[in-house]
């Protein structure tokens, strides 16, 4: 089983991605991690305002079998959310890249996004 | 050691993501865990379930035998009956339940959950010898393959299963021309619960109008060796045990280990809401005690609800009442694929039952420590 891997992001080890976009940076899960949770019924994400350190727990993520915890990717203030996701959560498994996207945030520290895996090297992670 | 089915290399080829359950991998979802349960609500779909128990018990007092310790009494079943009953113990605990087959008068096969094969061909081995009772209890659980297929096509699925020999060809079998027991009329007309031999593939096996899913459906069980060829023999959706939790709870069916368990959830049938299945004209391990709790009623209910607030309701999460005081956890629950809404089951206060507080009862499921509003529903969720 291969996964789609855009080389247009930076990865975590907990499986977020995230994007420059516009002077924000977008914020999602990878193919691999939709895959790996299945259904997606339910998203729970912060408000818009909320500060987040780079690591730090944003949200939650549940499918039919399983919970898993967001992780922020970089430190920054939440600009927008997926509020889509909210009615439509399988979005997350349709496009997990384009119209499953989460948060929107205004980066603190923009060299943050240099410090995260590289698609090849969150590729050697997965697979 | 963790068991295995016998087709589980098959499955990982088809892609199956699995799990661990009972002590079985097993496999937890084929494609999508919505799809598969959508594929058995709308159509069919085929699960293998090779995990469930199974112990074969016979001689002249195999029925005798059975009575005694299942809520349910075989003895009043016809030979090519099945049915559905609690294990209990003296205190009227439950410790299992199961589907007992009587294939014959003196031949019967039970189905207990993953996992308590050996447990219950014990329990049944002590007891008889206790008893100075004559019959054979055999663990039989890897001798057979075990398959469910379920849904409003599933006749269909099976008259034409039946009608091909498993290498292509949709003649008969030839053993079945011989004794005519496979035409396709006798299978669609197989009675809800009832048991007979059929041919499947060319393959002899045993066949019961019964599932666990609340829609019509078979399983059947086949020798270990010939699965393959009847699993294949299905052409329809293979669903895995995410889409068999979700279906059962919906139909407000019980998981065994998890709606009751002896250590961690001791119930009775009466709280668990089988009481059908428990018949005190009978005499069994647990008899007096449940004709005691039958007289009071049960102190708590197993209770549906439908979560009001956004979020989904897990095993283990605490149920409060609308000021806050914990009266309850939740045992089952899941995002509803068919309703889209997210339902559960907890042992509620025998006040909360579904009855006259249905729909109105504003309860709340505590959901990573914020309370979460819920109201009581009538079990089961769905129409069955």
């Amino acid at each position: 089983m291969s996964f789609e891997i855009p080389d247009d992001k930076g990865y975590q080890e907990t499986h977020e991605w995230a994007v420059r976009e516009n002077g924000t940076v977008r914020v999602g899960i990878s193919d691999f991690a939709q895959d790996e949770l299945g259904d997606v019924v339910f998203v729970e994400f912060p408000d818009v305002g909320e500060a987040l350190d780079a690591s730090e727990e944003f949200g939650v993520i549940e499918s039919i079998k399983a919970v898993s915890d967001l992780y922020s990717p970089v430190s920054g203030e939440v600009t927008a959310t997926n509020d889509d996701l909210i009615d439509a959560p399988e979005l997350v498994n349709e496009s997990p890249y384009d119209d499953g996207w989460m948060l929107e945030l205004d980066p603190a520290d923009e060299t943050e996004l240099d410090d995260l895996l590289s698609a090849d090297e969150y590729r050697e992670q997965v697979e | 050691m963790t068991r295995t089915p016998p087709l589980s290399e098959h499955h990982a080829d088809r892609g199956a993501k699995v799990t661990e359950f009972g002590g079985w991998e097993m496999p937890v979802q084929f494609d999508s865990i919505n799809a598969e349960h959508e594929s058995v609500r709308a159509s069919v779909g085929k699960f293998d379930v090779s995990h469930m128990s199974q112990i074969e018990v016979t001689g002249p007092d195999a029925a005798t035998l059975t009575d005694r310790l299942v809520t349910n009494p075989v003895t009043d079943l016809n030979a090519d009956r099945a049915g559905y009953g609690a294990i209990t113990d003296s205190a009227g605990t439950m410790l299992d339940d199961t589907i007992t087959y009587r294939l014959t008068d003196d031949r019967l096969l039970f189905v207990p959950n993953a996992g308590h094969d050996e447990e219950m061909a014990e329990r049944w081995r002590t007891h008889r010898d206790d008893w100075e009772l004559n019959a054979k209890v055999e663990n039989a659980t890897t001798d057979w393959g075990m398959f469910a297929v379920q849904g409003p096509d599933a006749a269909d699925a099976l008259a034409a299963a039946a009608s091909t020999d498993g290498n292509g060809s949709g003649r008969a079998a030839s053993g079945d021309e011989r004794n005519g027991r496979n035409d396709r009329a006798s299978i669609r007309d197989l009675p809800f619960f009832a048991v007979r031999e059929a041919t499947i593939a060319g393959v002899t096996c045993l066949l019961a109008r019964t599932g666990y899913t609340g829609e019509d459906g078979f399983e059947l069980l086949c020798p270990a060796d010939e699965a393959e060829r009847v699993w294949e023999v299905f052409d329809c959706q293979p669903c895995g045990l995410g889409a068999r939790d979700t279906l059962r709870i919906e139909a407000g069916f019980l998981l065994s280990g998890q709606d009751f368990d002896p250590e961690t959830e001791p119930r009775t049938p009466y709280e668990a809401g089988i009481g059908f299945a428990v018949s005190l004209d009978s005499d069994f391990v647990g008899r007096d005690a449940l004709a005691a709790v039958a007289e009071d009623g049960p102190a708590e209910r197993l209770t549906g609800f439908e979560l009001t607030d956004r979020g989904v309701p897990r095993h283990g999460y605490p149920i409060t009442d609308p000021e806050g005081t914990e009266i309850g956890t939740v045992t089952s629950g899941t995002m509803s694929p068919s309703l889209r809404t997210p339902i559960g089951m907890g042992y509620l206060p025998a006040a909360y039952a579904a009855g006259e507080r249905e729909g109105d009862e504003e309860i709340a499921v505590t959901i990573r420590g914020e309370r979460k509003r819920a109201r009581i529903e009538a079990l089961p969720f769905i129409d069955t």
